[in-house]
C-alpha cells in the first residue's frame, strides 16, 4: 500500500460517488425545468404537482451532489501536490474559473427556488429553475474542460519546471473536451429520464397519480428518446478521436494487441495481459474496428504491443467497462423507441412499464463505467502523454491518507445508504396534495 | 511582479468575503443546539439561513480555486501540509451541507437530532480549524525547502493556533447570533440579542488577546511598522467592534451585523497585509517560505484569472445582493421549508 494507491483509490472513490448524483442533477434539472415552464404557460396544476414532486427528489440529489463535489476540488491539493505545482498553471484556472462563473449562480439560486415560491412570480420562479439548470451544465462544461486536458493536454509549454499556459483558446476549445461534454452532458439527460420514466413507471404499474405520470412520462420519454440518439452519433465521433490521440486508450478498449490494418472487434474476449493476446476471442468481425477509428475498414489500428508494457492502460478493466456502456447505450435508444411506439397505450403495456422500472439503475452504471474508460483508459498517465500518476501524488505519510480513505468510503457510505433511502421512499409516495395557494 | 501583487490581495479579499458570508451561517450553526430550544425555534433558525448558506459556501470554493489558479505552488503545499485539518474541514461541511436538506424529510425525533447533531458540528468545527488554520499560517509552518511539511496535525495545535481558533469561532458567533437578531421575532430573538451582547464580550477579550499575541508569536507587524498607514486596518476593525455594541444597543441589528462583516473582513485584511508577501511562510527558514512571488502562475494564466474575477465577481456580488435583499426583514411561517 502506497500513497499513490490509496490517493488514486480515493479519489476514485469520491468521484465516483460524486458522479453518481451530479448527472441526475444535470439531466432532472432541465426536466424540472420544463414542467415548472408548462405550469407557468398553462396553469395546469398537474404541472405544479409535477415540479413539485420532481424538484423534491432533484434536491435530495443535488444535496449530495454538491457537498461531495467540495471535496474533489481540494483533493487537488491534498492529494494530488506534485500534479497541481506542475499544472495549476493551466489547470488551476479553469476549477477557478468553474466556480466563479457558473456554481456561484447555481448554488445561489437554489436558494431562492426553495424558499421563493411566494415571493417570485410564476414565470420568475421557474426562469430561477432555468437558471439552476443552466449553470449547472456549465459548471459541468469547465470541468469537463479541465478533465479534457488531462486527457489531451494542449495549449501549453514546458516552462520554470512546470506546464505554463500559452493559449487559452486552445485549452478551451479542446476537441477532447467538447467531446467530453457532448457526452456527458446528454448522459446526464437520458439518467433523469430513465430516473423519470421509471418513478413514473412506479406509479402507473399501481394505477395511481395516473394523470401525473403519464404526462411526467412523456416529459421523460421525449428527453431520453433525442438523448440517447445524441449518445449514440456523439459516440462515434468521439471513439475516432480517441483513436488519433489517445491511441493505447483505444487498444485497451477493444483488447486490440496486433498492430493490423483491417482491425476486427470481437464479440466476446478474454483479455490475457500477462501474454499480450485475448485467452478466448470469439465471433470477430474483421474491419469493424478500423471502420469505427477512421471510417476505413482498411486503415491501421495500432495495437497494445506498439506501446512499452508500462505505459498501456489496465486492459481488461477498460475493455470490460467500455463493452457495458456500449450496451447500454444501445439498449437506451430500443428502450426509448419502444416507449414511442407504445406511447398511446401505456397503461396496457405493464411488461413495458416494468422493463422501465428496473432500468433505474441502468445508465447509472453506464455513466459509471464511462468514467472508468476515459480515466482508467487514461493510465499510466494523469495528464496523457505528460505525467504519469506514479509522479503526481503528495509526498504525505500513508497512514493519512489511509485515515481519510476509511473516513470517505465510511461518511459516503452512510450518505449513500440514507441518500438513495430518501430518494426511494419519496419517490413511492408520489406526489403529495398542494397546498392551497400555490 | 504587480500582478503577483494584486493577486496576493484579491486572494486575501476572496478570504475575507468567504469568511464575512458563511460566517454568519457557521456561527448559527454553532449557536443552533443552545439557543434553538423547540422544534419552532430550530425551524427559524434554518429559514434564516436557508436561503443563503449555499451560495455563501461557494466563496470558499472560489477561494480555494483562485489559490490553484494564481498560485498553484501554494495551492499545492498549503493543503498536502494541512491535509487532517482541511479534510477535518471538509467533512465538516459535507456532513453539514446535507443535513439542511435531510432533516425534514423524515418525521422522526431521533432522525432530527441526528442532523442536529451533524449540523452543529459541521458548523463548530469549521469555524474553529479555519482559525487555527491561518493563526498558523500567521505564525509560519515547519515546512522544508521542498515544501515537505515536518510536522504533524497538532503540531498546530499550538497556543496561538489555538487562540486563532477560538477568536475565529467568537467572530463568527457573535455575526450569527446578530443575523438571527435582524431576522427573529418572540422569545428567541430576545435570547438572541442577549447573546450577542455576551458574545461580543468574549470576542473583543479574544481580539485584544489575538492582536498582543500576534506582536510575541509573529511578524505580522514588521509590514504595519514600515508602513504605518496599514494601521487603518486595525483601526477598521476596532470601528467594526464598537459599531457592533453600540448598533446592538440601538436595537438596530442589521447595522450591527454589518459592523460585525467589517470586523470579520479588517481582521482577515490585518493577517493578509501583515502576512504580504508571504503567504504561506516556513518557520523553520525563511528562504523556504512560499511568496506571492515565488509561487505564482505565469502572467498570461494571472491576466486570464484577473480578467475573469473582474468580470464575474461583481456579477456574482449583484445577484447574491439580489437575493440577500429577497429575503430581507424577519422569517415568518412561511419561510418555514426546512
Amino acid at each position: 500500500m502506497d500513497v499513490v494507491f490509496l490517493s488514486r483509490l480515493q479519489f476514485a472513490a469520491a468521484t465516483m460517488f460524486h458522479f453518481l448524483f451530479v448527472p441526475l442533477t444535470l439531466g432532472l434539472s432541465v426536466l424540472v425545468a420544463v414542467m415548472e415552464t408548462r405550469y407557468a404557460q398553462t396553469e395546469d396544476p398537474v404541472y405544479l404537482e409535477m415540479t413539485r414532486f420532481w424538484g423534491k427528489l432533484f434536491l435530495i440529489n443535488f444535496a449530495l451532489g454538491i457537498v461531495t463535489g467540495i471535496t474533489l476540488e481540494f483533493q487537488f491539493g491534498t492529494n494530488w501536490s506534485l500534479y497541481s505545482a506542475y499544472v495549476g498553471d493551466v489547470f488551476g484556472s479553469l476549477l477557478a474559473i468553474e466556480a466563479t462563473a457558473a456554481f456561484f449562480l447555481e448554488s445561489t439560486l437554489i436558494g431562492v427556488w426553495i424558499f421563493g415560491w411566494k415571493k417570485l412570480s410564476k414565470k420568475a420562479h421557474a426562469a430561477v429553475m432555468w437558471l439552476v439548470a443552466g449553470a449547472g451544465n456549465l459548471s459541468a462544461i469547465w470541468i469537463l474542460t479541465a478533465n479534457g486536458w488531462m486527457q489531451n493536454p494542449v495549449g501549453y509549454t514546458i516552462r520554470n519546471g512546470r506546464a505554463e499556459l500559452t493559449d487559452f483558446a486552445a485549452v478551451v476549445f479542446n476537441k477532447f473536451g467538447i467531446l467530453e461534454i457532448c457526452h456527458t452532458v446528454p448522459a446526464g439527460i437520458v439518467l433523469g429520464a430513465f430516473f423519470v420514466m421509471g418513478i413514473s413507471a412506479y406509479h402507473l404499474l399501481k394505477k395511481q397519480h395516473v394523470k401525473f405520470a403519464l404526462k411526467s412520462f412523456n416529459i421523460g420519454l421525449a428527453f431520453g428518446l433525442v438523448a440517447s440518439l445524441v449518445l449514440l452519433i456523439e459516440g462515434d465521433l468521439h471513439a475516432r478521436h480517441v483513436t488519433q490521440v489517445q491511441p493505447a486508450k483505444l487498444a485497451a478498449m477493444e483488447s486490440h494487441w496486433e498492430t493490423t490494418a483491417n482491425a476486427p472487434i470481437h464479440l466476446f474476449a478474454v483479455p490475457d495481459e500477462e501474454n499480450e493476446k485475448n485467452a478466448v476471442q470469439i465471433g470477430s468481425i474483421p474491419g469493424i474496428l478500423s471502420f469505427l477509428g477512421h471510417h476505413d475498414f482498411n486503415a491501421t489500428i495500432q495495437g497494445l504491443k506498439d506501446f512499452p508494457k508500462e505505459e498501456r492502460p489496465p486492459v481488461l478493466l477498460t475493455f470490460l467497462s467500455f463493452r457495458l456502456m456500449v450496451a447500454l447505450g444501445v439498449y437506451f435508444v430500443f428502450a426509448t423507441i419502444l416507449g414511442v411506439i407504445l406511447k398511446k397505450k401505456l397503461m396496457e403495456s405493464p411488461r413495458y412499464l416494468k422493463l422501465m422500472l428496473y432500468s433505474i439503475p441502468l445508465p447509472y452504471i453506464a455513466i459509471e463505467a464511462g468514467w472508468v474508460v476515459a480515466e482508467v483508459g487514461r493510465q499510466p498517465w494523469i495528464v496523457y502523454g505528460l505525467m504519469k500518476t506514479s509522479e503526481a501524488a503528495s509526498p504525505i505519510a500513508v497512514s493519512q491518507v489511509g485515515i481519510s480513505l476509511l473516513a470517505f468510503v465510511l461518511v459516503y457510505g452512510l450518505l449513500g445508504i440514507l441518500g438513495f433511502y430518501l430518494i426511494i421512499t419519496n419517490a413511492k409516495k408520489g406526489p403529495e396534495a398542494l397546498p392551497e395557494t400555490a | 511582479m504587480i500582478l503577483e501583487t494584486i493577486w496576493f490581495f484579491l486572494w486575501g479579499l476572496l478570504w475575507a468575503v468567504y469568511f464575512m458570508t458563511d460566517g454568519f451561517d457557521l456561527g448559527i450553526g454553532t449557536l443552533y443546539p443552545f439557543l434553538g430550544k423547540t422544534e419552532a425555534d430550530k425551524r427559524v433558525m434554518l429559514a434564516a439561513m436557508g436561503p443563503l448558506w449555499d451560495g455563501n459556501e461557494v466563496w470558499l470554493l472560489t477561494a480555494g480555486g483562485v489559490t490553484f489558479a494564481a498560485f498553484p505552488q501554494v495551492y499545492a503545499v498549503m493543503f498536502s501540509s494541512m491535509y487532517s485539518a482541511l479534510m477535518l474541514i471538509l467533512f465538516a461541511l459535507i456532513i453539514r451541507g446535507v443535513s439542511f436538506e435531510f432533516r425534514g424529510k423524515v418525521d422522526a425525533p431521533s432522525w432530527r437530532r441526528l442532523w442536529d447533531t451533524c449540523l452543529f458540528i459541521g458548523s463548530v468545527a469549521p469555524a474553529i480549524l479555519f482559525g487555527v488554520a491561518f493563526a498558523n499560517i500567521f505564525r509560519g509552518i515547519p515546512i522544508d525547502q521542498n515544501g515537505l511539511y515536518k510536522g504533524t496535525l497538532f503540531t498546530l495545535l499550538n497556543p496561538y493556533g489555538l487562540l486563532g481558533g477560538v477568536l475565529f469561532l467568537f467572530l463568527f458567533l457573535t455575526h450569527g447570533a446578530l443575523w438571527l437578531s435582524a431576522k427573529t421575532q418572540g422569545d428567541l430573538h430576545v435570547r438572541a440579542v442577549s447573546l450577542a451582547g455576551k458574545l461580543w464580550i468574549a470576542l473583543f477579550v479574544a481580539a485584544v488577546a489575538f492582536l498582543a499575541s500576534s506582536f510575541f508569536a509573529t511578524r505580522l507587524y514588521d509590514n504595519y511598522l514600515a508602513h504605518p498607514i496599514l494601521f487603518v486596518i486595525l483601526l477598521a476593525a476596532v470601528l467594526g467592534l464598537l459599531g457592533i455594541r453600540i448598533f446592538l444597543g440601538r436595537g438596530s441589528f442589521f447595522k450591527a451585523w454589518f459592523a460585525s462583516a467589517l470586523t470579520i473582513v479588517s481582521a482577515t485584511f490585518y493577517g493578509v497585509f501583515g502576512l504580504y508577501p508571504n503567504m504561506f511562510p516556513s518557520n523553520i527558514d525563511a528562504a523556504y517560505s512560499l511568496t506571492a512571488h515565488n509561487s505564482a502562475s505565469s502572467p498570461l494564466t494571472l491576466k486570464i484569472m484577473l480578467v475573469v474575477v473582474i468580470l464575474f465577481v461583481p456579477i456574482v456580488l449583484a445577484y447574491q445582493g439580489w437575493t440577500y435583499n429577497l429575503f430581507k426583514g424577519k422569517v415568518t411561517e412561511q419561510d418555514l421549508i426546512y
